[in-house]
């Protein structure tokens, strides 16, 4: 570390981190593991790669049911690739390839013989940018997942606005369902995915990045709405705030490449991480001496 | 300075103006001209066909297009003593044999395009792609030739076959049962001959599908079939259309391979099965070599008419690329 900014980085540590670990502090804590929706999520001992590159080296996390998890870490790190592995999006990029278990209640995801579509319905994504089908309605846009897995549900009108008022978006489009997905705002249309993720009814909902596209109001509506969701669903986002990692998560991952694959170098309840971080590394990140 | 109101005076525009480079001048210029040498090319054929057809549409007028005869006599010295000439039997014979093709052609085209992009392994992708590219350099000859001793024997037991079940519709009635030479193999050989430039351009297309639409529709547990359904095809509807209606006129246009499978008859004819028809452009290379010098204007017209016809269905095309563009995208 540079002499000329330690003086600098002493200021910040005495006032960084105790805001954010206030911020997480302030929550209420959840006690995870204790809902009727499953035991969770596990990955023992996952890699990624690829081609020859290897971008993610053995991380090892549990999500207990119902809580929410944020990981960070600097760009480049392995966050986004992590969590691709786990609803096996990874495999879409020619050339990627992983090694490891993902466990969704005690099933290895990648388990012979197993559907890959039955999977991605269990857990739903989000991605970095709203992506919502243009050739179709917001409506159809919400109940798309049933369509595209070919499921057939009874009361349409109520999932769907189940689904919308749970994304935070029903008051504001209840009066155009049939207006096309693309006629509405960056945030309305990231609400818009996440409606549409919670239709096909996922035990665990994956975010990208959810608001790294979205203004500050938009950003705070999707918060809201992630912390109202984990009382249903098992939740697990990337962020590169770490406000929104301490206002939103129970858990945080610290993810870090240092020149080799990226690797998990510390997971722990939120409040911990931001306040006393065990490795100096989460330190300097999360007090903002680097990343 | 305080007491009066601030007069603001709005200024008119200015103009924009920038002296380019010497480089940039030169590029301009050779851009320029090949930008308009297709322009200019294609107005020099129109006006010259234009000009040698003149006088037989004067002579024959709107009946040239609804008329089916083709005759003229000359006397010994050369002189020509009578003549009609009519297009109707060629119009709706490049019509029928260009619809059989690009409906063979279209489903074919578009299933290997999905194919070559979302099914085949990377090395399969490279050869067919070849392959189907060697397709459209093929000479038409050797495809009509082909279509003659191959493939017509079998393509009229798949007409008889057709007649057989689907006989009840107009255009599938064989009235005489006479089944070779038809639009139908001439369909079926221009489709081939097509295929290569539908699968080229739908390939294209399919393969700019939105990379983040197809991930979210596989993130909400989408088979690769219920994805395709869903973003790729309503992303290339518009320029699927565009490459049928491109193969459409290159059928249309096509000269040596109907005028080998095809039997040119002057009547005409809307039974697809049924073997009598022809084609503009066959009409053409049929008369050409023993046309005298009058004949040979009503070949030049018939040439005009068929380039006006092309010029219609790329405009036609051209709106309902148009009107189906924007919903997909």
């Amino acid at each position: 570390m540079n002499e000329s900014h330690e003086s600098e980085n002493k200021k910040m540590e005495t006032t960084t981190p105790s805001s954010l670990a206030d911020v997480a502090n302030a929550k209420v804590q959840k006690a995870p593991g204790t809902r009727a929706m499953g035991t969770g999520l596990e990955t023992r001992g996952i890699h990624a790669w690829f081609g020859k590159n290897h971008v993610l080296s053995d991380v090892n996390l549990d999500f207990a049911a119902g809580t929410v998890t944020a990981l960070i870490g600097p760009s480049g790190c392995g966050k986004s690739t992590f969590i691709r592995t786990i609803n096996r999006m990874h495999e879409f990029i020619p050339g990627a390839a992983m090694a490891g278990e993902v466990l969704l209640d005690g099933k290895d995801v990648y388990a012979p013989g197993t559907d890959v579509t039955k999977i991605r319905l269990q857990i739903g994504m989000v991605f970095q940018k709203p992506n919502p089908f243009p050739s179709m309605t917001i409506g159809e846009n919400v109940l798309s997942g049933l369509k595209l897995s070919q499921q057939k549900v009874s009361n349409k009108d109520e999932l769907l606005e189940e689904c919308l008022v749970r994304a935070g978006l029903w008051n504001e489009v209840k009066d155009r369902l049939g207006a096309h997905g693309g006629s509405l705002s960056g945030g309305q249309q990231q609400r818009l995915c996440i409606a549409r993720a919670l239709a096909v009814r996922p035990q665990v909902l994956l975010m990208d990045e959810p608001c790294s596209a979205l203004d500050p109001g938009s950003t705070l509506r999707i918060e809201e709405t992630i912390r109202e969701l984990s009382d249903t669903m098992t939740i697990i986002i990337v962020t590169h705030n770490m406000q929104q990692a301490a206002r939103v998560s129970d858990y945080t991952g610290f993810f870090l490449s240092e020149g080799g694959p990226g690797q998990m170098i510390e997971a722990a309840p939120t409040s911990e991480i931001f306040s006393r971080p065990r490795d100096t590394r989460t330190e300097n990140y999360v007090t903002g001496r680097f990343g | 300075m305080t007491t009066s109101a601030p007069v603001r005076v709005v200024p008119a525009p200015r103009e924009l103006t920038t002296q380019p480079r010497f480089s940039d001048k030169v590029f301009r210029t050779v851009v320029t001209i090949g930008g308009l040498s297709s322009l200019l090319i294609l107005g020099l054929i129109a006006i010259f066909l234009a000009y040698r057809g003149y006088e037989v549409l004067r002579q024959e007028g709107f009946k040239f297009l609804t008329s089916s005869d083709w005759s003229i006599s000359v006397d010994d010295a050369g002189n020509v003593v009578d003549s009609t000439f009519g297009l109707a039997a060629m119009l709706v014979g490049t019509i029928l044999c260009s619809i059989v093709a690009v409906a063979i052609a279209l489903p074919i085209s578009v299933f290997s395009a999905l194919f070559l992009n979302f099914y085949a392994p990377g090395w399969l992708k490279k050869i067919l792609i070849a392959v189907i590219d060697m397709m459209a350099a093929f000479p038409s000859i050797l495809f009509g030739i082909w279509g003659f001793l191959v493939l017509m024997p079998s393509v009229e037991y798949w007409a008889k076959l057709l007649n057989n079940y689907f006989g009840f519709l107009p255009f599938l009635k064989l009235e005489p049962y006479v089944v070779t030479r038809s639009p139908f193999v001439a369909g079926v050989v221009l489709a081939i001959m097509i295929i290569p430039i539908v699968t080229s351009v739908a390939r294209e297309i399919f393969s700019q599908a939105p990379l983040d639409r197809i991930q979210a529709a596989y993130a909400l547990g989408a088979t690769r079939w219920a994805m395709i359904k869903a973003v790729v095809i309503p992303h290339g509807k518009s320029g699927v259309i565009g490459g049928a209606m491109l193969g459409l006129g290159r059928a249309m246009g096509e000269t040596v391979a109907v005028y080998s499978v095809l039997n040119i008859v002057f009547q005409v004819n809307w039974q697809v099965l049924l073997g009598a028809g022809g084609n503009v452009a066959s009409l053409i290379i049929l008369k050409f070599g023993e046309a005298s010098p009058y004949e040979i204007k009503a070949l030049m017209a018939a040439g005009l008419v068929l380039f006006l016809l092309t010029l219609v269905v790329n405009a036609i095309a051209d709106l309902i690329v148009r009107g189906t563009g924007k919903s997909g995208r």
